[in-house]
Parts: C-alpha cells; structure tokens; sequence
C-alpha cells in the first residue's frame, strides 16, 4: 500500500449495508428483516491523477461504492478520506459543499440527465448558481462557455444556446462532462459514462478524459461492467463481487494475469472483436448462474458457489486480499503464499459450477 | 444450394414457396420515412443480402446506420411513418413487400421472429411467462391449449429455465433469465429465422457470454437461421458466419465473419474494428472515427463515409462506390476496390439473389 501523504482519496473498511424494510408488524415486534450488504468492507487509494476502474457486474457494489464517495449515500461503517481529511462527517455543512466541489460525480444516462426543458448553458451554469460561484452573470457565462470547450464542444457559445434534443448523445454525454468541469473538481467519479454510446463515440470520450487528466491533472474512479473499458483507460483496476473486492493492482497484471479465480472469468468472456480460430476450442470459462442477493451473502468466500476452483477452505472462511507482488493483491485462498495449486485443490470441482468450452 | 429450409422443420412450408430458393433474399430494399414538415428520409437505400437455411448473418453499424430498420422491414414492423419504397424481401422464393397485413401475419413470428434488446418492455409484466410462451403456439399455429402448455414448458428448459419457472411473471426474473424466456418466446412457432435486435445488449458480461452460449447451442441443436443486429462487433465474432457492416443505410462491406474481421477492406470496417476497446490487444491504441454518420435528410454525393475517412480521394465525394465482389466471399463499395481488383470477381455485382453461398471462410 502506498503511503498516505500520496492518496489524494482514500476509502477505509467501507460498508454500506440496507436495511430490509418489514411490515408495520416487523416494526412492532421489533423483527428484522435481515440487511442488504450491498458494500462489505473495502478499502481503495486512489492517488492525485491516477484512475482507478471499479469493475463489476450488476450487484457488485460498484455503484453504492461511487455513491458514498460523493455523499449521496451514507456508509454503514468506514470512513473516506480527502486529502488525509476524513469527509464522513461532513453531512449538510460548508465543508461538504466544498468537499461536493472538488469530487463530481458523472452519471451513467445523458438522457435522463439533462433537463430538456433547459438550454445546455443553463445546465452547466445550474452548479455554479447552486453553489454561489462567480460575482456577475458574465464571470459565469465565462466559466460555462471554458468548460463547455474542455469538453470538446466548441464554438462553446453556439452550444450553450442549444437544447439536449439537438445534440447526439456523445455530445449530450460531453454536456454532463462540462457540467462537473465548470466546477474545477480536482476528482470524477464517473459511473458507466460511455457505456450507452457506439464504440465510436466511446473512444472519443474516453481520450477526452485522459486529455482532461493531462491538462487538469484530474483524478478519476471510473465504475464499469466492462472490463475492456477499464483496461483501456485505467492506470489501475479493482474487480468487486457480491461487495467485496476480489483483486486489484495495475491494469497490466490484473488484465494479463489475473489471480483471483472470478477475475480470470470475467478476463476470459470480455468482448473481442477477433473472430475464434477453427478448430480451436475456445478458452472461455462461463459461470454459470448469476450474481446471487447481496440479503443472502455465501459463507467463506463469497464466490465459491460459482468458483471452477473452490475447495473445502473456500466454503467455510472468506479469503483476505494477499499480496501476490507488483502492487497486486487478490482476495483468494489460492493467492495466499504457499497455497496449492489450483489443480491440487480441486481435484473434486464444486458441482454447482459449470466449465463450458 | 440445399431447398430452403432443411428437415428439422415441424410445419409445412407456405404453400406459395418456390422450391429450390433460398431461405431469405434481400435484394435493392430501400425504406423512407415520412418527416414532419420537410422532405421523406430514405433511412435503407438499396440494400441486399441473402440469409441460407442454418447460417447466422450480424448486421453490425453505429446507431442511425440502417441496421434495425432492415431487419423490421422483413416483416414489415416499421414505425407509421416508414415503409419500403423500393426492392424486394423473399423468403423461400415469395416475396413479402407486396403482401397485406393480413397475409403478412402468416410469416409475422411464424416464420420470422424477433429478440428484442428489453426483455423487460418485450414481455407483458401483468402475464406469467409460460402463457406467454404458449399463446403464439395456440393462436398461430391452433394447436390445443395443453399441448401448447406442453410446448412451453419444453421451450423454457431448451434456453435454460427451469420448467416450474413457467408460472412466473417477468419481474420475478433476472434480467438474464427475461432475455431467455424471450428466446423462448421466438422459438415457440418453430420459425424460419430469429431475428436477435442487439439481444444482449445492457446484459453483464458474464450474462452476455451465457445468453450467446445459449444462442449458440440452439444453432447447433435446431440449425436456427439468425439475423443479430448489433453495435457489439464481439458478439458478431463470436456467433456470426458472415457480417454486414452498414453504414449511413447502405451496405459498406459483406463477407464470412473471419475475412471481413481479420481482414477488413472497406476503412469504415477498418475504423470500426480499431475503435472498439479490445481486452486481447494493446492498451490505449484505440483508433478514432472523427465526426458523426451524416443526417440522411441530406446525405453527402458520392461514398457517405468520404467526410469522415482517411483515405477518402475526390471521387469518393461525387461517385457512389459499385459493390465489388471478391472470390473470398467478401464484398465491398469503396472506391479503394474499383471493378477488376486482383481478386474480384467480373459480372454484376453486389449478391444477386440465389446467388451461391460464399465459398470458403466461417461456415462450416
């Protein structure tokens, strides 16, 4: 782990667990309905003009992670800390609106974004009014039209005119990117921002964001289901499952040689467009299943029902992250130094697993 | 060139069909549609392809290209304001373009049906998924209300849902499972192709690979014919014999999946392929298609992709490019392959209807 002095964002032994809502007669009787553990307890660094990729399927909590980092929701347990600064007090105070300055948070759907009743400088200008920023209405339209070109829209002032239906949704989702430059953050956390738009357009907002990190110096916790997106934009990936994380390190390793049995899965079904050899049986490893409930979390490791590899070990006690060298660490009882091989522990696969070829 | 459509079919061919022709020929199909106050816009302009019985053909293209609006015109599914203003669709030799409403309902689901990309807006909330399945079997085929029960519970258990999951309504399944019983619900008329509309598109990947798995296996098991339609060049790779890249509603290059990918002629192919993020190659490599398709209501002289192409010359901007055809199967309309290239076939070109399949490459 690096030392703190580098961590311009940190996340310590995060939770966030929902509570069930019962009936009134759950309330009465004072019965619980048991917790969504939608977050489990993580822990991330993220240091000054690095990105990190929280990678992870539908029920991962990926998301709630992204949520609580901007205080939109509230953790259950652990803390996140700004510039060495813990933040998780700051709930309607001064300092979180300025903490809300500095971290933007970049939403998923331009369409549901953008009020399409409000002119696209009205929406970028909407924080600065909100947080009272710039003395005059010019000081502001200045501010609006910079972070418009930031963005890439440019003749700015032609587009500040324009309305959300005139616009096509990479430039749409270049809006909601200017939306959270006007307010100079110094983090983004951007959560499935691309992932609507055709590969074309994806890749044009994707170098946006790393010109943006090279001028800007911008920090960025990019969420995605795709892997392939984290690895073509993040200096390092973080792979969650059922609200853990099961591996991180730097994209190059994570992505080339995973540790963690789910990691290896989710490596070998992404997306490439080269077409399977003949008559080479393809490598892919399929789970079967889906993610289960986050209400009813496995015992020991979390991913064992679907592991190709688990072995007794797995079902019974939950792996910690080892460190497996070069930054990496993997949350696996295979990972752990001396561990056995994967073919030595798993002489008998779990039968609720299926390894199709 | 085998008759239409092999023996695995249950129900009788129409009555119409013409022996020895192909399962689907798409020859010049153009499709306007009608703007609010201004002129018509022509969204397919003289496409054609083919689809043989047992093959799987990806329409792939950004949004706005033409790709969705071909496969509804098979079946005539277009929006009010559109229709086919020109060519012809034939499935085993009859053409449907002329057809009625009323006689397009005999081929509408029973010969061909659709995946749609949201389950969830697909399938009646209100309605358990097993009726659902069964109603095309009873109201289209007039089979007997048990038997089609019968027949449902069959269909789930070949795309993976547990038989007792019939009595469920769509909420109470994953989104992977919906998709599922959405395949279920297109395979229920045992129909001559499944159109796929980016059918696991807003899937998680691992759900993807299962969905495409699945989809897979039925094309061995039930030697489906498919038509997907999708923006996911990887899903093309993996399913797919043979692609049609589509650009600005025209055909910019068709071959067997293997060529066309690995191989690329046309530099929109070419653009497309490097501009999709690819886990297997170099990092930050992506390649860039500067600018965005052309608005049809006023599409560019000459090639449409000349604004946006690297390699574009001056006559790229006042000559529409002919469609060359190659010996490898592929064809292509890009002014870079002029007629009589080294390797390209003489004659007429584009794929005339009927015309053999292509020789070698991806089918098997």
């Amino acid at each position: 782990m690096s030392p703190i002095s580098d961590d311009l964002l940190r996340v310590e032994g995060l939770q966030v667990h929902f509570p069930i809502r019962g009936s009134v007669l759950d309330a009465l009787l004072r019965r619980s309905r048991g917790v969504v553990r939608a977050v489990d307890g993580i822990d991330l660094s993220i240091r000054k003009g690095e990105i990190l990729a929280l990678v992870g399927e539908s029920g991962s909590g990926k998301t709630t992670t992204g949520r609580v980092v901007v205080k939109l929701t509230r953790q259950t347990k652990g803390r996140v800390l700004f510039e060495g600064q813990d933040v998780s007090a700051l709930w309607g105070t001064r300092p979180l609106r300025a903490y809300r300055r500095k971290v933007q948070l970049i939403f998923q759907d331009p369409y549901e974004t953008l009020n399409p009743k409000h002119t696209i400088g009205e929406f970028v200008a909407e924080p600065l009014e909100v947080h009272g920023i710039g003395r005059s209405r010019a000081e502001r339209r200045d501010r609006v039209h910079a972070a418009l070109e930031a963005a890439g829209l440019r003749p700015a002032a032609d587009y500040a005119a324009r309305y959300p239906h005139e616009l096509s949704g990479g430039q749409r989702q270049r809006v909601v990117i200017a939306g959270a430059l006007v307010m100079d953050p110094e983090v983004i956390v951007a959560d499935e921002p691309v992932s609507m738009l055709d590969v074309s357009i994806r890749t044009e907002l994707l170098r946006l964001m790393l010109d943006l990190r090279r001028e800007r110096g911008l920090t960025y916790l990019f969420i995605t289901h795709d892997l392939s997106l984290a690895w073509v934009l993040a200096d390092r990936i973080a792979v969650m499952y059922l609200g853990r994380i099961m591996e991180i390190g730097p994209a190059e390793t994570v992505i080339r040689a995973p540790r963690n049995p789910y990691t290896q899965a989710l490596v070998s079904v992404s997306p490439s467009p080269d077409p399977p050899e003949p008559g080479v049986s393809s490598t892919r490893v399929i789970l079967s299943g889906e993610t289960p409930d986050a209400a009813h979390v496995p015992s020991g490791c979390r991913f064992h029902p679907r592991c190709p590899v688990a072995f007794d070990r797995c079902r019974v006690e939950e792996p910690p992250l080892f460190d497996v060298g070069g930054g990496q660490q993997a949350a696996c009882w295979l990972a752990e130094p001396g561990a056995p091989t994967a073919e030595a522990a798993t002489r008998r696969p779990a039968a609720s697993t299926a390894l199709l070829g | 060139m085998t008759t239409g459509i092999s023996g695995r079919r249950q129900w009788p061919l129409p009555k119409q069909a013409v022996p020895g022709a192909p399962l689907l020929a798409v020859e010049d199909l153009s499709v306007r549609f009608r703007m609010p106050g201004g002129p018509s816009v022509k969204a397919v302009d003289g496409v054609s392809f083919g689809l043989d019985d047992g093959e799987a053909l990806g329409i792939a293209g950004e949004s706005g290209c033409g790709k969705t609006t071909t496969a509804l015109s098979l079946v005539q599914l277009l929006p009010g304001n559109g229709r086919i203003s020109a060519g012809s669709v034939k499935l085993f030799g009859i053409d449907l373009v002329p057809k009625t409403e009323r006689q397009l309902a005999r081929y509408r689901w029973r010969e061909i049906s659709i995946v749609f990309q949201g389950a969830m807006n697909a399938l009646n909330p209100v309605r358990r998924i097993g009726e659902q399945i069964a109603e095309p079997i009873e109201v289209r085929l007039g089979q007997a209300r048990e038997a089609s029960r019968k027949r449902a519970g069959e269909l789930l258990e070949l795309v993976g849902i547990p038989r007792q999951r019939a009595t469920a309504y769509p909420h109470e399944l994953s989104g992977g499972m919906r998709q599922r019983a959405m395949i279920a619900m297109a395979l229920a008329c045992d129909p001559a192709i499944v159109i796929g509309d980016e059918p696991t598109t807003a899937l998680d990947v691992m759900v993807q690979a299962q969905i495409l798995k699945l989809l897979e296996q039925l094309r061995r098991d039930l030697g489906l014919s498919l038509i997907l339609i999708t923006h996911d060049l990887s899903v093309i790779a993996e399913t797919c014999d043979r692609t049609m890249v589509m650009y600005a509603g025209r055909v910019a290059e068709e071959g067997p999946v293997r060529r066309v990918f690995t191989a690329p002629r046309h530099p929109y192919t070419a653009k497309l392929l490097s501009s999709f993020p690819n886990i297997r190659a170099d990092r930050r490599t992506l390649g860039i298609i500067p600018g965005q398709p052309p608005d049809l209501r006023t599409p560019p002289p000459g090639c449409r992709f000349a604004p946006r192409c690297s390699e574009a010359m001056p006559q790229c901007t006042t000559e529409v490019p002919p469609e060359v055809r190659f010996a490898d199967g592929v064809r292509v309309a890009c002014h870079l392959f002029p007629p009589g290239t080294p390797g390209s076939l003489p004659g007429t070109p584009g794929r005339a209807a009927g015309a053999p399949r292509a020789l070698a490459g991806g089918v098997s």
